[in-house]
């Protein structure tokens, strides 16, 4: 479910913090930046784990804040493909079922996916498990707040960089 | 001073709430080691013990937030009632059987009790292992890893004692 990655990051250090901890510092501007963001192909980055080096600061022209490069390590949950977690169901619709994990909301399981023989309850807007035994049908509804096991089948991270905008001469 | 950037975008998980950062992140690696539950539950606790006794630091909410849930998350999950040693016991015990570290991973993750969990797990389950090997598999994770609720009882849950 997690994995560590090792990013490498330029920290503003304003005049103001000078002459405090500078790991703490660098430790609290990291998480701030990063803590319960999604990273685009790295995953939800959930805290700081280390900081494995910390470079030379700098003062650029223009600007009083120092700049130090530092690289460091990071929690990220990042579940890899065919990994089996367990989630409560936060929603159905006819397109499928939303799984939460809490901390991570975006799981989506497509009805195509879902169990067979099944069926969408319209008036309960719940999926249906029609589980057979002994030749007896029995509706087993997918109830929300229910916990359910499943399966990560793909991973998806939507680019959200603006388009280009037409520049007015 | 006008340069061109190679800008990364940052954008939270949290449903409805979209925070968008725009920051210069260099990906050293992607991948630097997979942690298992238990490394992230006792690390996310240390870390909240050590800020406990410090003053609030009004900026540090995402880290709050999403610290709060993983905890919550992961202390529903066996990892919870896991340590070292434990783990450390059953990748020994388990050795023997050649699983790869996916699954010997979600094996101390998710401590399947039966058959039916054990076969989503392990591919090829059935080509693998014998029946009598499945059982082994499964009595090394009940033995060396401990349970996360007490064992079921005879009594049905939800039952109303006038």
């Amino acid at each position: 479910m997690f994995v560590l990655a090792e990013l490498e990051y330029i920290i503003r250090v304003e005049p103001r913090r000078f002459g405090k901890d500078m790991k703490r510092e660098v430790r609290d501007e990291l998480n701030r930046k990063f803590a319960n963001k999604v990273l685009h192909s790295v995953g939800l980055c959930i805290a700081l784990y280390d900081i494995t080096r910390v470079g030379d600061s700098y003062i650029l022209p223009g600007d009083g804040a120092s700049h130090t490069k530092v690289r460091f390590r990071v929690v990220v949950f990042r579940p890899f493909v065919d990994e089996i977690l367990v989630g409560k169901i936060r929603s159905c619709s006819s397109e499928g079922v939303r799984v939460s994990l809490g901390f991570f909301d975006d799981v989506f399981i497509p009805h195509q996916s879902l169990q067979h023989p099944k069926r969408f309850d319209q008036e309960e807007q719940l999926w249906v498990w029609q589980y057979e035994s002994e030749g007896e049908p029995h509706d087993m509804f997918m109830d929300l707040e229910e916990e359910v096991r499943f399966r990560v089948v793909q991973e998806t991270f939507v680019d959200t960089i603006p388009k280009d905008g037409q520049t007015s001469s | 001073i006008r340069r061109s950037c190679k800008c990364k975008f940052l954008l939270s998980s949290v449903q409805g709430n979209v925070y968008l950062v725009v920051s210069f992140v260099n990906r050293i690696k992607d991948n630097a080691g997979m942690l298992s539950n238990f490394e992230v539950l006792d690390f996310l606790s240390e870390s909240q013990q050590k800020s406990q006794g410090k003053r609030p630091n009004g900026r540090g909410q995402n880290l709050a937030t999403v610290t709060y849930e993983t905890t919550e998350y992961l202390s529903k999950t066996p990892a919870a009632v896991q340590n070292p040693t434990c783990i450390e016991n059953f990748l020994k015990a388990i050795a023997p059987f050649n699983l790869t570290k996916a699954e010997k991973l979600q094996l101390v993750n998710l401590r399947p009790m039966s058959q039916v969990e054990l076969q989503l797990i392990i591919e090829e389950i059935d080509e693998r292992f014998s029946d009598n090997k499945i059982e082994e598999i499964l009595g090394i994770v009940s033995s060396e890893l401990p349970p996360s609720s007490p064992p079921n009882d005879e009594n049905p849950v939800g039952s109303d004692h006038q």
